[in-house]
């Protein structure tokens, strides 16, 4: 590998930043069609929380006009609707892409579940996590807990969501609609659709959790990791911090 | 048992002349675009097709589907009882009672073999080898299978024979069962609700005397003509739903002016029943024109959705008194404070360890 050093101005470069530049330091990992549909997919979820909240919990009642004049809460589930139809045909897009994507593309779908040395990190993640391990590992890619818990709560976690979402919205659609079509089998194993109702419901806190932890995660890894983890999502690359291996 | 009167019959003796009866014939061919050759097959079939025979049995129930029934205005009650069909087994509208009525049910079953239609109100309990409900001196659920083997089909009338309704409410002590879950091999209409609407019981009953079959059933079993929408997709207050004009108390300005019962946990949305394009009693009113809620009744499981009053069912597994909310803000929260935690202490960690690398660089 070619040197750059000589092309960073000098002023730039304290000495001890030299060696680190001297070298490729950052992997190209997500992909832009990946990082696209993160946002995109961050974006509806957020529209979906609090619009899905108001469904379920309405705002106080609002006396703009005659119910001919105003659609607050037609707005609002409009909202939750094209939100949800953004989230699904996202998530079919997401999926396209794990087939003609880079390697990291497709470790949001799936649990290598008979790999001991998988097992094996996801416990040592969960030292780090329970700060008993000194140091992290380095990941290009997810770090086993990372891809366990984004398996458990987007893929499942999204697909029981956007199944049980076109579901109820089916309801709406009535027979005939394609979504009744698609989905319309759902209400054969609750039949009383208030529990699917129910499910769904839970399902948001299930995504809202995952929030949580995720957004916590991310940043505190970007920290204190020897990786990025934020930015990685912005521009692609990955960059480490050392030069140590493991 | 004498001969069942056929269609012909019945007309004659409404005073019907023969005359009338085979213009009526010639009308209804070309009603159904039929050439005039079909005219005397339509009379053929008036004159010798005999009423259907129906056997009206009642398990673990109230009664209302029947109270229901007898109100039927369109068409009338009593014209299906006494000219459609030939109900030759009722415990509440027959004549007869005890070994006469019990006789009568034996003779209809032995007669009409394969031909007739078991309605079923109510449901049978399994618990106890069925002791919880008794019928002539033996256990319904024997009395219902027995009736059922030689039926052409089997109309299930209610919240009851269609889901369980109260008696299988949680616990469920008697082991109420609806009958599609004891009669597993003969075609099964569900015609649900508490009771149900007494001319989708009668519209059923003429959809399967003229069309001589089922009508088009939903996943459910459900006659798709009157359980194919949700009360809410038709109901005349779907626009303060629309328009987020919530009655907000009982008492307040909003119940007065009619708006959306959706916050007092109204099921329109997610009940499917003819309410709202029906009506109750000859189409006065039904529960929400009425100022209520939809109480769901005709949904499966509707006593254990919470309280009727609430919008967000409560999941009892997680506490009395906690909905999906409470018990995804209670997860919430629980996770956040570990984070707020987590991040504390790796805060702490890192101070520490910068510390520790000064001291030791």
């Amino acid at each position: 590998m070619s040197s750059p050093t000589t092309n960073v101005p000098a002023h730039d470069v304290a000495p001890e930043d030299l060696a680190t530049v001297a070298r490729q330091t950052s992997v190209y990992v997500y992909e832009a069609p990946v990082r696209i549909w993160h946002w995109v997919n961050a974006a509806a979820i957020l529209v979906l929380i609090v619009t899905g909240y108001f469904i379920g919990s309405p705002p106080p009642t609002m006396m703009i006009g005659e119910a001919y004049e105003q659609f607050v809460f037609g707005y609002i589930r409009f909202a939750h609707f094209a939100a949800g139809w953004v989230l699904a045909i996202g998530f079919l897009g997401r999926i396209y892409w794990a087939f003609f994507g880079n390697h990291h593309s497709r470790q949001l779908f799936y649990v290598p579940f008979w790999s001991a040395t998988f097992w094996a990190e996801v416990w040592f993640e969960i030292r780090w996590y329970l700060l008993l391990a000194k140091e992290p590992k380095k990941y290009v890619g997810h770090n086993p807990l990372a891809q366990l818990a984004m398996f458990f709560f987007i893929t499942l976690g999204v697909s029981f969501m956007i199944v049980t979402g076109f579901a109820l919205y089916a309801e709406g659609a009535q027979e005939g609609s394609l979504t009744h079509d698609l989905f319309g089998w759902v209400h054969g194993l609750t039949w009383n659709s208030q529990r699917l109702h129910t499910l769904h419901h839970l399902g948001m806190w299930w995504i809202v959790i995952f929030m949580v932890i995720h957004i916590y995660v991310a940043i505190r890894e970007d920290i204190m990791s020897r990786q990025s983890i934020v930015s990685t999502m912005i521009s692609g690359t990955r960059t480490f911090k050392d030069d140590r291996p493991d | 048992m004498s001969q069942i009167e056929t269609f012909y019959e019945v007309m004659r003796r409404q005073g019907i002349t023969r005359r009338s009866f085979l213009k009526y014939c010639a009308l209804t061919a070309s009603a159904l675009g039929l050439g005039p050759a079909f005219v005397p097959k339509i009379a053929h079939a008036m004159e010798t097709k005999p009423r259907t025979p129906v056997i009206w049995v009642n398990g673990l129930e109230c009664t209302c589907c029947s109270e229901s029934f007898i109100r039927g205005a369109h068409p009338l009650a009593k014209d299906v009882v006494l000219s459609m069909i030939s109900l030759d087994y009722s415990h509440v509208l027959m004549a007869a009672a005890g070994h006469a009525a019990e006789a009568a049910m034996e003779e209809a079953m032995e007669t009409h073999r394969g031909n007739y239609i078991l309605a079923v109100e109510g449901n049978p309990p399994l618990n106890e080898d069925g002791m919880f409900c008794i019928v002539g001196g033996k256990p319904f659920v024997d009395k219902l299978k027995r009736a059922a083997e030689g039926a052409k089909a089997v109309i299930a009338w209610g919240a009851c024979a269609s889901y369980g309704c109260v008696q299988a409410a949680k616990p469920n002590p008697t082991q109420a069962t609806p009958v599609h879950k004891v009669i597993t091999d003969k075609p099964i209409i569900k015609i649900p609700g508490c009771p149900p609407i007494a001319e989708v019981m009668t519209g059923v009953i003429t959809y399967m005397l003229t069309f001589d079959r089922l009508p088009e059933l939903d996943r459910q079993g459900r006659p798709a003509m009157f359980y194919g929408q949700r009360i809410h997709d038709k109901c005349y207050r779907r626009p303060h739903f629309d328009a987020g004009q919530f009655v907000e108390h009982w008492d307040d300005e909003n119940a007065r002016k009619g708006f959306c019962l959706y916050k007092m946990g109204c099921k329109g949305p997610t009940t499917y029943n003819a309410c709202s394009t029906v009506g109750w009693n000859e189409g006065v009113s039904f529960p929400i024109q009425s100022g209520h809620g939809c109480i769901g009744c005709s949904e499966d499981g509707f006593w254990d959705q919470g309280t009727f009053y609430d919008r967000l069912t409560n999941i009892k597994q997680f506490g009395i008194e906690a909905n999906a909310d409470k018990v995804g803000m209670t997860a919430a929260g629980v996770v956040g404070g570990a984070v707020a935690v987590h991040a504390a202490i790796s805060a702490l960690k890192r101070a520490q360890k910068k510390t520790q690398d000064k001291v030791e660089g």
